[in-house]
């Protein structure tokens, strides 16, 4: 019979709480650049300006068709090189978490550029056609008209695609890089209790992603009946 | 102030509008009217440059609508236009809604708008709706709103598509009274309604149109006392007489 043995956590919550730094701080950036690169793209996409569109469906569907860790592990290997030899970057320099944020960024993009697409397309054609009428351009009816609706349209989609991100961040341990998912591995093979470092790390991802799911539905539901 | 010239549109082999030619002088009220899918939407929505226009001409105010050169949005904020749904911005309040494009078009300031759209729901009877959103108010107050969001552009002439068509009965008259109010104060109109008794009441001219050609332009008077064609007769037939 295995013999559960919690007395590692204590001394290592300090470690761990770095690592859960790490991981909300490539969810919050990839949530950030991800939604404006994303709306850009849907932008593109949508608009009549061929290459452009041609652009961005290219983009979404390379980056949808493609496994999510490869692109993580491209951003590992061949990014810093790359900048090494561009810029002149040090030999060396660790750039795992600045190459997980660039790399969970551009990826989520794509699955964010779909979600204000149909955004975009769920505000009634009208609504352009009113802005046009009083004068305003493309570029203000967008902005000012069918954007803030499309937006809030999506918010419990885009918030859902964000927890999603935040359970994803954990596949960074291909770099190595100390996320929290990372920081309970590490320390579990170091003392020996895997089993419950990511029992313990299990139980805290729940419970931030059933809370946040929790928030996102009751606002879906406010949004409806508002 | 406008001038149609032999203006035709197609959607790939659908022809929506057939060498319409016709003129609004300042000040006049033309009421455009003919069964659906006649093309009376598209001709008023090609005025502002809404629809593209394949052959033909329109002038607005000396501007050419089909040239390239010429700028829309400038043309467009010159001229008012109500459409049938409404389509006030649902995320504003009513008195943003009257305000956005008199300071992001006509760059306003915020105090001088705010004063213009309160002046304006005054006029059509709304002032007490100002803070609230679209989604608060009846059809026929949305559709007031409407109007005094076009008229807070100071428009040279007005569109109108159908504004009546998706309003409860009940709501009609509200909407019809601000339009014919309008009329009387010399406002330029080009109206696409079913409405009859408004265009008895304030039209300086009727056009009829049918599979997309301007079957009758005449004055109020001639048109209805003896239109000319047959469709036209078989229209007015069906739609007075009920």
């Amino acid at each position: 019979m295995y013999e559960f043995d919690w007395s590692s956590i204590p001394n290592a919550l300090p470690f761990l709480w770095d690592g859960m730094m790490i991981s909300l701080q490539i969810t919050a950036t990839a949530v950030i650049i991800g939604i404006v690169w994303g709306t850009l793209l849907a932008l593109m996409r949508l608009s009549p300006i061929k290459p452009l569109s041609w652009f961005a469906a290219g983009y979404v569907n390379l980056f949808r068709a493609v496994p999510l860790v490869m692109v993580l592990l491209w951003f590992f290997l061949i990014v810093p090189h790359l900048l090494e030899s561009l810029f002149g970057f040090p030999r060396g320099s660790d750039m795992r978490l600045g190459s997980a944020m660039a790399g969970f960024a551009l990826f989520e993009a794509a699955y964010y550029s779909e979600i204000m697409r149909a955004g975009i397309q769920s505000v009634p054609k009208g609504q352009m056609s009113a802005a046009s009428a009083l004068g305003m351009t493309y570029a203000q009816g967008m902005r000012l008209v069918v954007l803030p609706q499309a937006f809030r349209n999506m918010v419990p989609l885009l918030l859902t695609q964000g927890i999603i991100l935040f359970q994803d961040t954990s596949l960074v341990y291909v770099s190595a890089l100390a996320d929290f998912f990372g920081a309970a591995y590490k320390v579990g093979d170091r003392d020996g209790r895997l089993v419950e470092l990511l029992l313990f790390a299990g139980a805290v991802y729940f419970v931030i992603c059933f809370t946040a799911s929790r928030i996102v539905r009751h606002y879906q539901q406010k949004l409806k009946t508002a | 102030m406008i001038t149609m010239n032999n203006v035709s549109k197609h959607y790939g082999s659908f022809q929506v509008l057939t060498e319409c030619s016709t003129q609004v002088q300042k000040g006049e009220v033309i009421v455009v009217c003919g069964p659906s899918g006649s093309g009376k939407s598209t001709l008023i929505k090609v005025v502002n440059g809404l629809e593209p226009f394949q052959s033909g001409e329109i002038i607005v105010n000396g501007l050419s609508v089909g040239d390239p050169k010429t700028n829309l949005s400038k043309l467009r904020s010159m001229v008012g236009m109500v459409f049938q749904n409404f389509e006030l911005f649902p995320h504003m309040s009513i008195i943003d809604n009257l305000c956005i494009a008199q300071t992001k078009v006509l760059h306003r300031t915020q105090e001088v708008a705010r004063d213009k759209g309160l002046k304006l729901l005054e006029r059509v009877g709304l002032s007490a709706q100002a803070a609230k959103f679209p989604g608060q108010l009846s059809g026929g107050q949305q559709q007031r709103v409407a109007i005094a969001r076009a008229l807070a552009m100071d428009p040279i002439c007005m569109l109108f598509d159908e504004p009546t068509s998706a309003l409860d009965p009940e709501m009609v008259n509200e909407v019809l009274d601000v339009m014919t109010e309008l009329a009387r104060e010399g406002m330029t109109m080009m109206c696409v309604t079913h409405e009859m008794g408004f265009a008895k009441r304030v039209a300086s001219r009727v056009i009829f149109m049918d599979q997309g050609r301007i079957v009758e332009d005449d004055s109020k008077e001639a048109f209805f006392a003896n239109p000319r064609s047959e469709r036209a007769q078989q229209f007015l037939a069906k739609i007075l007489h009920h």
